[in-house]
């Protein structure tokens, strides 16, 4: 058997590791395959994203253009999913609606619970993780099998996604190299090392999944409501492969996908290959309608789509709303330095980097991941990739701000930020602590011979900050209380 | 030093101290008095306290809020205000306005704080039009300077030439860029004692940029970046030192580096 479980389907939502995150983090520090790994990604989809957005000389306008559209559809979503859904029964498609994990999983197991269905291929759908669907699946009896490289890599490691686009960013050639010599074997494939060797090999096993496959689940990146279609957008062409040579495919997606139009989706395009992998356009852009025709010599005999809104109903119209434009390009994790150097899975949910520090609270309770919106610098850099303009840093600090009035907050800081600002109220005490206080730190240099070296190596209270960098000793005086002195000689 | 614009002498300047520089290096504060009022602005320092940014980015809104309303009637009368750092005026600028309910009169006056509120090197260049003198006993050979462009004034308001060319005209060299000059350096405020593991990886990716390009000195308009990116030099025995642009720009030039005393 090539498929295991991959995350034990307790409960509805994918099983919450995000409340651990500060041990998560600081074990992903200390893998040095991930730095590796993540080193090489972080350089190369940086790089490649600028070349291709700098060959667009209007591409600010494209984002616009993209924050408007999504905020429109945003504005009228009962409108535009109607109509997305009467044109998908016009082309003899079935539209199931779901409003959680639970749902999904049922619906899937109605259509696939019928004999000669044993089988299932499925393309990269980030949607399916957030209830784990696969483990769903296996455990009512079906063999699931990714089709794509990444998520075929992390299905054969038994683990879960760490990027959005790139599953198994994390992994090393080496290591896959490993994987696929202990899972190939027992078909006779040789051990492989090389990049191109390995993709073949791949393909070689999974080409035998794909014609034996009774089912296909993919995802789909965007509804487009006037015709009823269906956008995938891949790379590899798996997705084409798991919708088109089974006699059914389903549609895993969520609600805040519709678009309204094929024009929209020419802007969408030049976006997000470009922000994505920094292509111009991803190699497959593939249009679904319905099933096969009569005329059609193709193509699936059922094709059903299933609508998730897992929670993106109460997200819509809360200050939050914003977080809704998201096209899942994985922009904003390639430029997080915070996710560069953690990686993925420290963050305990689907959904990693500042999209998903903002959306993983939302999806699984705030207490559930105190530690996300404040594991984040603030430094803007996500914001200023994002191809539909979220404003990140803000929803973050947002998540902040009710993290504050729910009083989820570690004390230390809380009361930290609060007995300074309550100092900061009145200048004339804040001045003469300030005083007392360099004045204190000076002489405490002197006490433990730090004054020479002009640093600390170590301060009481300060341990977060001196246990790896040291801190300067201040001079005796503030500059607001020289200042006054040197008004005082003019 | 002179200014290409006329010395407008009557128009005072307030300057925002920063509690990081009042603190902890009050010579980066007497560099900005030095160089706003070479240019003829009156500088005053009026009696201040913080910005409200420490609670603000922690998300306790209401302490930020009373720190806001105590800035502006502090610097309702000046023409201008400036700060030596990118992210306290960012947060007056960006952020003070979304404090106060639509149409409050608090609202506007923040408008108008933000309106005259300026990063030290955006004050000087983009408002002063200031052409520094080259300075005559130059380091021979030159030293190889980098430059951190601290998150906050590069993408909030768009600091990123003028420091430059203030340091070019001055010091007439040209900086050893590198190529993660855009990427945080792991301090962000309480962020680095929250996480400081992280954080610790941050700055270390810094510094390897600044090992890349061979830098002798780091220059930057942010303290707490400084301290942070000085700290962790310090540590690991580096002697690659740490300055505010602002300190290379005296007549005296600098002196000891953050975290040396000589």
């Amino acid at each position: 058997m090539l498929v295991r479980a991959r995350q034990s389907a307790t409960g509805n939502n994918m099983q919450v590791n995000s409340g651990n995150f500060r041990t998560t983090a600081a074990d992903a520090l200390l893998d040095e395959d991930l730095r590796a790994a993540m080193g090489r990604a972080e350089g190369g989809f940086v790089d490649t994203r600028k070349r291709a957005v700098d060959e667009l000389a209007n591409f600010q306008e494209y984002r616009e253009f993209a924050r408007n559209t999504k905020n429109h559809v945003l504005a009228h979503l009962d409108y535009y999913l109607t109509q997305f859904e009467s044109n998908v029964m016009a082309s003899g498609g079935k539209v199931h609606w779901a409003s959680n994990g639970e749902g999904v999983k049922r619906i899937v197991l109605d259509i696939c619970k019928r004999p000669g269905i044993n089988k299932i291929a499925k393309g990269k759908s980030m949607v399916s993780e957030e209830f784990a669907l696969n483990a769903g699946l296996e455990a009512a009896g079906f063999e699931v099998v990714e089709t794509d490289l990444g998520e075929y890599i992390i299905q054969l490691a038994e683990e879960t996604p760490s990027h959005v686009i790139a599953p198994a960013v994390h992994k090393t050639k080496q290591a896959v190299t490993d994987l696929f010599e202990e899972h190939h074997r027992e078909y006779g494939y040789p051990r492989v090392v090389e990049r191109l060797d390995i993709v073949n090999q791949a393909r070689q096993v999974l080409r035998d999944h794909f014609c034996t496959a009774d089912v296909g689940i993919t995802g789909g990146n965007f509804l487009i409501a006037d015709t009823g279609s269906i956008a995938l957008i891949t790379n590899e062409g798996n997705g084409d492969l798991t919708a088109n040579l089974p006699d059914i495919h389903i549609v895993v997606t969520s609600i805040e996908k519709v678009i309204p139009n094929m024009q929209a989706l020419g802007g969408f395009l030049r976006l997000l290959g470009r922000s994505a992998t920094g292509q111009i356009m991803s190699v497959y852009t593939t249009l679904f309608n319905g099933p096969r025709r009569i005329e059609d010599l193709d193509g699936p005999r059922e094709f059903h789509v299933v609508l998730v809104d897992n929670g993106r109903s109460g997200i819509l119209g809360s200050k939050f709303q914003d977080i809704l434009r998201c096209i899942k390009c994985g922009a904003c994790m390639n430029h997080c330095p915070v996710y560069t150097s953690i990686g993925g899975h420290a963050y305990g949910w689907v959904y990693p980097g500042p999209m998903g520090s903002v959306l993983t609270p939302l999806m699984v309770g705030q207490k559930n991941a105190p530690d996300l919106p404040y594991a984040c610098t603030l430094n803007g850099r996500c914001k200023t990739v994002c191809p539909v303009m979220i404003p990140l840093p803000e929803l973050l600090r947002e998540h902040r701000n009710s993290l504050v009035e729910m009083r989820q907050t570690g004390s230390l800081q809380k009361w930290g930020i609060r007995v300074w600002s309550h100092v900061a109220r009145k200048p004339s005490l804040y001045n003469m602590l300030a005083g007392l206080y360099v004045l204190k730190l000076n002489m405490f240099a002197r006490l433990v011979s730090a004054f020479r070296r002009g640093s600390f190596k170590h301060i009481p209270l300060l341990g977060a900050w001196t246990s790896t960098r040291d801190f300067p000793v201040p001079q005796t005086t503030t500059f607001q209380s020289q200042w006054k002195k040197r008004r005082g000689h003019d | 030093m002179n200014d290409a614009g006329a010395p407008r002498k009557t128009e005072q300047v307030a300057l925002l101290v920063t509690c990081l520089s009042d603190l902890f290096r009050p010579q980066i504060a007497h560099a900005a008095v030095e160089l706003i009022e070479k240019l003829g602005y009156r500088v005053d320092v009026p009696k201040q306290t913080c910005c409200g940014q420490p609670a603000y980015n922690a998300g306790e809104k209401e302490s930020a809020r009373v720190l806001a309303a105590n800035m502006l009637s502090l610097f309702e009368t000046y023409r201008y205000v400036v700060a030596p750092s990118g992210s306290c005026a960012a947060i007056i600028k960006e952020h003070y306005p979304g404090l106060f309910g639509e149409g409050s009169s608090e609202r506007e006056q923040c408008m108008r704080l933000a309106e005259k509120t300026h990063e030290l090197s955006g004050f000087l260049v983009d408002v002063a039009g200031v052409e520094l003198e080259k300075k005559s006993s130059c380091d021979d050979p030159p030293l190889r300077i980098a430059y951190h462009d601290s998150c906050s004034g590069l993408r909030e308001l768009g600091i990123r030439s003028q420091p430059r060319k203030l340091l070019k005209d001055r010091l007439g060299i040209d900086l050893s860029e590198m190529s993660n000059s855009e990427v945080c350096c792991g301090f962000g405020g309480m962020f680095c004692v929250g996480y400081p593991e992280i954080s610790t990886r941050m700055v270390d990716n810094k510094i390897d940029g600044m090992e890349n390009v061979g830098a002798e000195v780091l220059l930057g308009g942010d303290l707490g970046c400084l301290m942070n990116i000085a700290g962790r030099l310090r540590r690991v025995g580096s002697k690659t030192r740490v300055y505010h642009y602002a300190e290379f720009l005296t007549d005296a030039g600098p002196g000891p580096a953050i975290g040396y005393r000589k």
